[in-house]
């Protein structure tokens, strides 16, 4: 599956709202290996390239190709939001929502969504409202239900900005496991040590345009700008 | 006049009015009868209700059923008609919408004796509707209480599927889901809000009198209904009776209220 999607090549790619270029012109070739970390800081332009790149962004400049059909390819992918966006059901019933669209049926939707609740540690909240779910739990239920539908790509907009230490561990613990089992996930962080911690490549943005871009130990021990040397030292980069 | 209205509905005047002509006279003590007016109709009201209602009174459970039965099928027909017409304006982005949101808010202030009006007009029997026959039938009815109470229904659950499809918004999207599965989310997710809606709907449609006397004709077992027979009853003098069926119309709108919130289970699991 994770063939069938990459290459995924952004030429000249741009999306403005309201005249304003909010990032581009991008180009950059991503493969289907690993985790790809987007990191910048604010106002770098990170989640507008995730949405630009999930399509949800509407292309303003340029183009995105996909290894497969662009619609066939959107099929293939979700999305987790930095504010977690849960419907106003229950855990079970937001886990089953994307197979249920999907045509699945209840009975197969429910086992799944028990299996992935079993996986992210929600077993004994099935049954609960999801609002009343902690910060930590919330973004562990959007994660699990972007992961239910087996999907070869997921995009993360910072997944644990809001998050203490043991939230973000157990977080990075299901995405190294979904990474494990041949999800490609392109994540955005403004956290120097995350990157580190989880990343096989880093897109460092600044200004809305793609800085540099290297394999993760390289970006880190031999930073080829000194923006990137700035930002890795924690230092202001506007 | 006074004296007369007082006098009937004393019981003291002999005649036998309507349908009242069963109901039993009430006597008053002195005290009562030196008492403010507006009280002792007040006192009176709630003595024929109770009254009525204890003795089943054949006629007045027609009239009552007739209104719940105009009154809950022209909000079922209603809601059918604006609650996908409100997630369609909430998702749906087209040219006029902002033009037809508008329109809709307007129309909640629509006046029903305009409503009875136009109705009538189409139905009558040299309207563009004449030959169904429909005018002066509960069917004139109803069709006259969806007019009135689709705008309503529609803008009340239009302004909370509105604010839900800004929650939804790019979930939804990133999801990949069609305009219909948007507006069955929508419409499920945000059904207490729109279970007010209705109740708003309902509150509107039970109490309303202008539009139906006008398509209905306020006819005796027919197409008569509390409302109806209140402003009848009214002019007729008969203030304690119009009370009477005043409370029970009170009564039947917030049993019905109370049934639909408990039913939907409003108030339970807090927000959601």
């Amino acid at each position: 599956m994770v063939t069938e999607l990459f290459p995924l090549t952004l030429s000249g790619a741009e999306t403005s709202r309201r005249g304003v270029r909010l990032v581009g012109p991008v180009d950059l070739s991503l493969d289907g290996q690993g985790m790809c970390v987007l990191i910048g800081p604010n106002g770098a332009g990170k989640t507008s390239l995730l949405r630009l790149m999930h399509g949800t962004a509407r292309l303003t400049g340029g183009q995105i190709d996909w290894a497969c059909d662009r619609t066939e390819a959107q099929r293939h992918q979700s999305f987790v939001f930095q504010r977690p966006i849960l419907l106003r059901r229950s855990v079970e019933e937001n886990l089953t929502y994307p197979l249920r669209l999907r045509g699945v049926s209840r009975l197969e939707a429910r086992k799944a969504a028990a299996k992935w609740a079993e996986r992210v540690g929600l077993s004994a909240l099935l049954g609960n409202r999801a609002s009343v779910l902690s910060g930590g739990e919330q973004q562990k239920l959007a994660i699990a239900r972007a992961l239910i539908t087996d999907p070869a790509l997921v995009f993360l907009d910072e997944p644990t900005s809001s998050l203490d230490g043991r939230a973000t561990r157990e977080i990075e613990g299901i995405l190294q496991q979904a990474k494990a089992e041949g999800t490609r996930l392109i994540v955005s962080t403004h956290d120097m040590g995350q990157a580190r911690r989880i990343a096989d490549r880093i897109v460092f943005l600044l200004g809305g345009k793609v800085h540099e871009m290297a394999p993760a130990r390289e970006f880190f021990d031999q930073p080829a700008t000194p923006e990137a040397r700035a930002f890795i030292k924690g230092d202001i980069v506007e | 006049m006074r004296q007369i209205c007082k006098r009937d509905f004393l019981g003291l005047s002999g005649s036998k009015q309507g349908w009242h002509s069963d109901a039993k006279p009430f006597n008053f003590s002195d005290k009562e009868r030196q008492g403010g007016s507006a009280i002792v109709d007040l006192w009176e009201g709630l003595r024929q209700a109770f009254w009525l209602v204890v003795t089943l009174d054949a006629e007045l459970a027609d009239i009552a059923l007739r209104s719940l039965r105009v009154t809950l099928t022209a909000l079922i027909i209603a809601c059918l008609i604006a609650l996908p017409l409100s997630a369609f304006l909430a998702v749906r982005r087209f040219r006029w919408r902002r033009g037809v949101i508008a329109v809709l808010n307007a129309l909640m202030g629509l006046p029903p004796v305009v409503v009875g009006l136009i109705v009538y007009i189409f139905l009558s029997r040299s309207g563009p509707l004449g030959a169904l026959g429909l005018l002066f039938t509960p069917t004139a009815m109803i069709v006259a209480q969806v007019i009135i109470i689709v705008p309503l229904i529609a803008s009340i659950a239009h302004q909370s599927l509105r604010d839900l499809w800004a929650e939804y918004h790019d979930l939804l999207i990133s999801l990949n889901v069609s305009q219909f599965q948007k507006m069955q989310t929508l419409l499920w997710d945000a059904r207490r809000a729109l279970l007010t809606a209705a109740l708003a709907g309902f509150g509107r449609g039970i109490g309303e009198v202008g539009a139906i006397m006008i398509v209905g004709g306020n006819i005796d077992n027919a197409t008569r209904v509390l409302t109806t027979a209140i402003a009848l009853e009214t002019g007729k003098g008969q203030f304690a009776l119009a009370l009477a069926l005043g409370f029970i119309l009170i009564a039947l709108a917030l049993s019905v209220n109370l049934a639909i919130h408990w039913v939907g289970q409003t108030e339970r699991d807090s927000r959601w």
